[in-house]
Parts: C-alpha cells; sequence; structure tokens
C-alpha cells in the first residue's frame, strides 16, 4: 500500500484525525515549552500557594506556588521525550531480535525466542521496578528500564512476519541470484514487516508514556524539581482535598496523550494489519 | 495432547530457570555491597556479618545461584535485610489482601464487560457501541493511580461515603473489608474491563453468526431464550480462560493501585524492598509474581489445548 492511499484510508473518519491533531498539538508544546508556558514552571512563590484555578493561574498553582499550567505544559516534553526513546530502544533490540530470529531460524530463533520468552514472564511494571531497583530512580534509567520491558514484544511481532516473509518468491529469488542475507533482510525482508512494527510502536507510545507516569509517580521515574505529570500526581495526591486541581490537570494530560496514542494505534491497525485486530481481540493483548 | 502438556511444561521450566537466573542478578547487579547499601555504613559489623553469611555472599556465584535456586525451591526465600524476618512470612503475610483486591477487580471487571460487550455486539453501528466502544477506548487509556486519586477526591472527600485509604482484614470486619475494598477494586478493574469488553463483544458476535443460533431464530425461539441458550453460553466460555489471564494480570499490575490506597499486599511490599534497598524481599516478590505468571499461561494453553485439539506444540510457539 502506497503511503498516500494509507494516509487516506487512516484520515477517514474523525476519531482518527481528532487523535493525531491532539498528538500534533502536543508534540508543538514539548518543542515550545519555554515559550508556551505563561509562567516560570519552577520558580516557587509560597505566597501565592494552592490557588484555585483563576485568569492569572488557568490551572491552579501548587503547594509551593508554581503554576500548574506552566507546569504541565513543561511536562509534554519529559512524558513525550521519555515514552519515545524508551520506545526507540524496544524498537531497535525487538526487531533486530525477531529479524535475525525469524531469518534464521533454527538455534538462532530458539535461544533468541526462550530469551524473550523470559523477560516476557515477569510483568510489565514490577520488571521495570526490579530494574529500576539495580540502576537507580531517574528518567534515563526509567527510558532504559521501559525499553527492556516492552522488546519482546517486538522481537515476537517481527518473528512472527519475518516467518511468512521468509518463503516468499522473491526472497528465494534474491537468494538464489547470490544476494547476501545482509541484503536480502534490508532490502526485502524488512520493507515488508514494517506494518505490523509500525501499529506496535504507536500503541507501545501509549503504554511507555503511561509507564513513565506510573513510574514517577511511585518516586522511581523523572525527580524532582522537573515537571513529568507523573511526579506532579505524586505531589498532588497529598492535597487532593484542598487542591483537586493538583491531581486533575496532570492526570488529564497523562489520560489524553495516552487515549490519542491509542486511537490512532488502533486505527493504524485497521489499515494496515487488520488480520491483527482479529487475533488481539480474541487474546486480550493490549501491548 | 499428553506429549503437547509434556512439551509445554518442559518449555515453562526451562524459562523458569531463566527468570530465576534474572532474579538471582538483581543482587549481583547492585552496585557496591548490597548488605551496605542496605543497612548504610553506620551498621552494626556483627548483623552485617550475620546478614553477609546468611545470604552466601562471600562465596562463589555459581555457588551462590545453585544454593538459592535449591532454597527457593522449597519456598526458602532467605531474611529481610531490614526486619531479619524470613521472605516467605512478609510473602505469606500480604497474599490476603492482594488476593481479595484482584479478585474483586476480575468481578468489577465482568460486571463491565458482560452487559457493555453484549449489549454492544447487539446493535453493532449504534450509539451503545460506539460508547462501548469509547468506554473500552477511554478504560485503557486512564492511568489507574490517578483514576484512583479521582475515586478518594469524589467518593472519600466530597461525599465521604467510602474510606480513602486502608485495608481491613476479612476475619476482622467483613463490612469494613468490603467497604475498604470498592474503590481499589473499581480502580483496578477498569482497565481488564475494557480489554474484556472488546473481547465479550467479538465474541457474541462470531456466536450470533453460527448456525445453531440461526435455526433456533428459525425455529420461532424467542430472542431472549437464543441470547441466554445459543449465544451468552457459547460466547462466555472462553471468557473463563480470558478472564483467567486477566487475573495473573492484576494479581501482578495492581502494584501501583496497592500503592494509592496504602493497600498491604505484595506490591506495596515490593515497593518498600525497593525503597530501602530489601534485595532479598524484593527477590522473592519478583520470584513469585513470575511464576504465577508462568502457571497461569500454561494452564491457559494447556486448556485451549484440551478444547482444540487442533492445537500442536510447533503451532503454539
Amino acid at each position: 500500500m502506497r503511503a498516500g492511499e494509507t494516509l487516506r484510508l487512516l484520515f477517514r473518519g474523525p476519531t482518527a484525525i481528532v487523535a493525531a491533531a491532539v498528538l500534533l498539538v502536543l508534540i508543538v508544546t514539548a518543542f515550545l515549552g519555554e515559550q508556551l508556558a505563561p509562567h516560570d514552571a519552577t520558580g516557587t512563590d509560597v505566597s501565592n500557594r494552592l490557588q484555585a484555578p483563576s485568569a492569572d493561574h488557568w490551572f491552579g498553582t501548587d503547594e509551593l506556588g508554581r503554576d500548574v499550567l506552566s507546569r504541565v505544559i513543561l511536562g509534554a516534553e519529559v512524558s513525550l521525550r521519555v515514552g519515545a526513546v524508551a520506545v526507540g530502544i524496544s524498537l531497535v533490540a525487538g526487531v533486530l531480535i525477531g529479524l535475525l530470529a525469524g531469518y534464521y531460524g533454527r538455534w538462532v530463533d530458539d535461544v533468541l525466542m526462550r530469551l524473550s520468552d523470559v523477560l516476557f514472564a515477569f510483568p510489565a511494571m514490577l520488571m521495570a521496578i526490579a530494574v529500576l531497583a539495580i540502576l537507580g530512580p531517574g528518567s534515563t534509567n526509567a527510558m532504559i528500564a521501559i525499553g527492556i520491558v516492552y522488546t519482546p514484544i517486538f522481537a515476537r511481532i517481527t518473528r512472527a512476519s519475518v516467518l511468512s516473509v521468509r518463503e516468499e518468491v522473491y526472497v528465494k529469488a534474491a537468494r538464489s541470484a547470490g544476494a547476501g542475507d545482509l541484503r536480502i533482510i534490508g532490502r526485502h525482508v524488512l520493507p515488508n514487516v514494517t506494518a505490523p512494527i509500525i501499529v506496535q510502536t504507536s500503541i507501545s507510545l501509549a503504554f511507555a508514556i503511561l509507564s513513565e507516569a506510573a513510574l514517577s509517580f511511585v518516586g522511581l521515574g523523572t525527580q524532582p524539581p522537573d515537571p513529568s505529570w507523573g511526579r506532579m500526581l505524586a505531589e498532588g495526591r497529598g492535597f487532593v482535598e484542598q487542591a483537586w486541581w493538583m491531581a486533575v490537570f496532570p492526570g488529564l494530560a497523562i489520560f489524553v496523550t495516552v487515549l490519542a496514542f491509542n486511537v490512532l494505534g488502533d486505527a493504524l491497525r485497521d489499515v494496515l494489519d487488520p488480520r491483527q485486530r482479529q487475533a488481539m481481540a480474541g487474546t486480550g493483548v493490549t501491548a | 495432547m499428553t506429549r503437547y502438556a509434556l512439551r509445554r511444561l518442559a518449555q515453562s521450566v526451562a524459562v523458569l530457570l531463566g527468570v530465576s537466573v534474572l532474579v538471582f542478578a538483581i543482587m549481583q547487579l547492585v552496585p557496591g555491597d548490597p548488605i551496605r547499601a542496605a543497612l548504610g555504613q553506620q551498621a552494626d559489623p556483627e548483623t552485617y556479618q550475620a546478614l553477609r553469611d546468611r545470604a552466601g555472599l562471600d562465596d562463589p556465584v555459581p555457588v551462590q545461584f545453585v544454593t538459592w535456586i535449591g532454597n527457593a525451591a522449597v519456598g526458602d526465600f532467605g531474611v529481610s535485610f531490614r526486619s531479619g524476618e524470613t521472605v516467605l512470612s512478609l510473602i505469606l503475610e500480604r497474599v490476603p489482601a492482594t488476593l481479595s483486591l484482584a479478585v474483586a477487580a476480575i468481578i468489577v471487571a465482568l460486571l463491565i464487560a458482560i452487559p457493555l460487550g453484549t449489549l454492544s455486539a447487539l446493535n453493532p453501528r449504534k450509539p451503545v457501541d460506539w460508547f462501548a466502544s469509547l468506554s473500552s477506548q477511554a478504560g485503557l487509556s486512564v492511568p489507574d493511580f490517578w483514576l484512583g486519586i479521582m475515586l478518594i477526591l469524589v467518593f472519600a472527600g466530597t461525599l465521604g461515603w467510602l474510606p480513602s485509604a486502608g485495608y481491613v482484614p476479612l476475619t476482622e470486619d467483613p463490612v469494613e473489608w468490603a467497604r475498604h475494598l470498592i474503590l481499589p477494586a473499581i480502580t483496578a478493574g477498569v482497565s481488564s474491563g475494557a480489554i474484556l469488553t472488546r473481547f465479550v463483544r467479538s465474541s457474541v458476535l462470531e456466536s450470533l453468526g453460527q448456525d445453531h443460533v440461526r435455526t433456533a431464530r428459525a425455529k420461532g425461539m424467542r430472542a431472549r431464550d437464543v441470547l441466554t441458550w445459543h449465544v451468552l453460553r457459547n460466547a462466555l466460555v472462553p471468557l473463563v480462560t480470558v478472564g483467567g489471564v486477566q487475573l495473573a494480570y492484576l494479581l501482578s499490575g495492581v502494584v501501583v493501585v496497592e500503592y494509592v490506597f496504602a493497600w498491604p499486599g505484595l506490591g506495596q511490599l515490593a515497593f518498600q524492598a525497593v525503597e530501602s534497598r530489601d534485595y532479598p524481599v524484593l527477590q522473592g516478590a519478583v520470584l513469585l509474581f513470575a511464576v504465577i505468571f508462568l502457571l497461569v499461561n500454561l494452564v491457559v494453553d494447556l486448556a485451549y489445548a484440551r478444547l482444540d485439539p487442533r492445537i500442536t506444540y510447533r503451532s503454539a510457539r
């Protein structure tokens, strides 16, 4: 399917358009955070603490008098960066493992897939916590932890697609024409297994952002004073009865971002990989 | 079937061995001396040496691994660096709280999924179907820790109907146990409810297209009876296995929900272990969750193979 055709099919319904628009706004916000924020996001002003939403502070102020809206805006950059780098790690590692396992088969496949089974046996959040227990808290380590957690999913999806592409006539033709493994994998296999990988990338971004927020919420991800949405929720939790806005707005930001990635992922799956959608519906697998 | 079961079992044992290696490695990979990290520099030298001896940290690593895995196989995960209690007793203390939360959450999930999924399948492309689709998408995207805080804000703060946190054992006061359970169970159950709604919808849709349903309708059977006896009965059988997998996810997935509601379960134990660098407790909790996960997946795979004889070892990989 050509890129133009894919985009036309993807955006024929309003939900995918809205999701893409929301993500575009978020990306722009992440890039222009400092310029867009109406106040200093880290500067404290105790005389102005716990102010309810008003014309001057649309989302109110926190326990140190910092503007919640400015912190939510700057938090977009942290969430998107951690999510993107984490998924980047799992994408590169997982696709490489999947390509090798699926293309070479035999013992390479056995070894790599059993290793991926081992990683898969750990519940995602617990695995991330265990990795952070070793590496120590922080947003860089959170990226690595989330990246490790999602690697086996990419490995499995890539391997499954490679197994069917490997037997195609054009791959056999390239092999009989004397093409090397690297060339066959790069030129003929990889371009034909991208559809499910693109779909998984969008869905994994949603879950990576959710995981980063959860890890920051429990104090293992982004550290203060950086304004991460999960960290802001953790701070807001202690003041929920006096200052509801401290918890409501960062949570809404996470919810809307994750929802947008999920909706776009679903729309991409409908266009690029409809069979996978049917298979997923039967297993309850979401990430 | 027996051959498949044996091979699947052997595969699980191999994965379990790999899991054990990784869990064992937690203590080895911690930078510096793990006991010094847990106790601090001012620790009493006798306590320090006693813990070091108990954990066998002066032995060569392969010997440490063999001893550790041999002990773990009989439920001895060592002692807590902090309290000196055995890890097993700490874990067993926490099991009832986590189990009651996970079971209550799966009940919430089913109470959401069965009516919503069925209604959505019976009314495809109508408002109720869109509502179900939107709700399940929202349920999958909402951060459970945020949902928990919002529920506390409304039901504990504003309305004052339910307690905001804490746990009361069932044996102590069943009414208070239930009151404390409601908000965490809803919080933990929503995302599983969203997944199961999609499953019920596709399962009911598939069932509606079956020949025996058409025959029952052609016989003049009442629509309600067709739904109860022919559609739902068949559509909901596979829900048992998918629900089982969700329960396994919930047992380990409620860690953050436990944190929000100060619920003294296994997840909170794992967090406390990370905070206090109590590595044997962390190892015990992680290993236990991984074993539960593996066991449930094994049982589900075997159940599927029993129900569908076409599944073979090769195709199941």
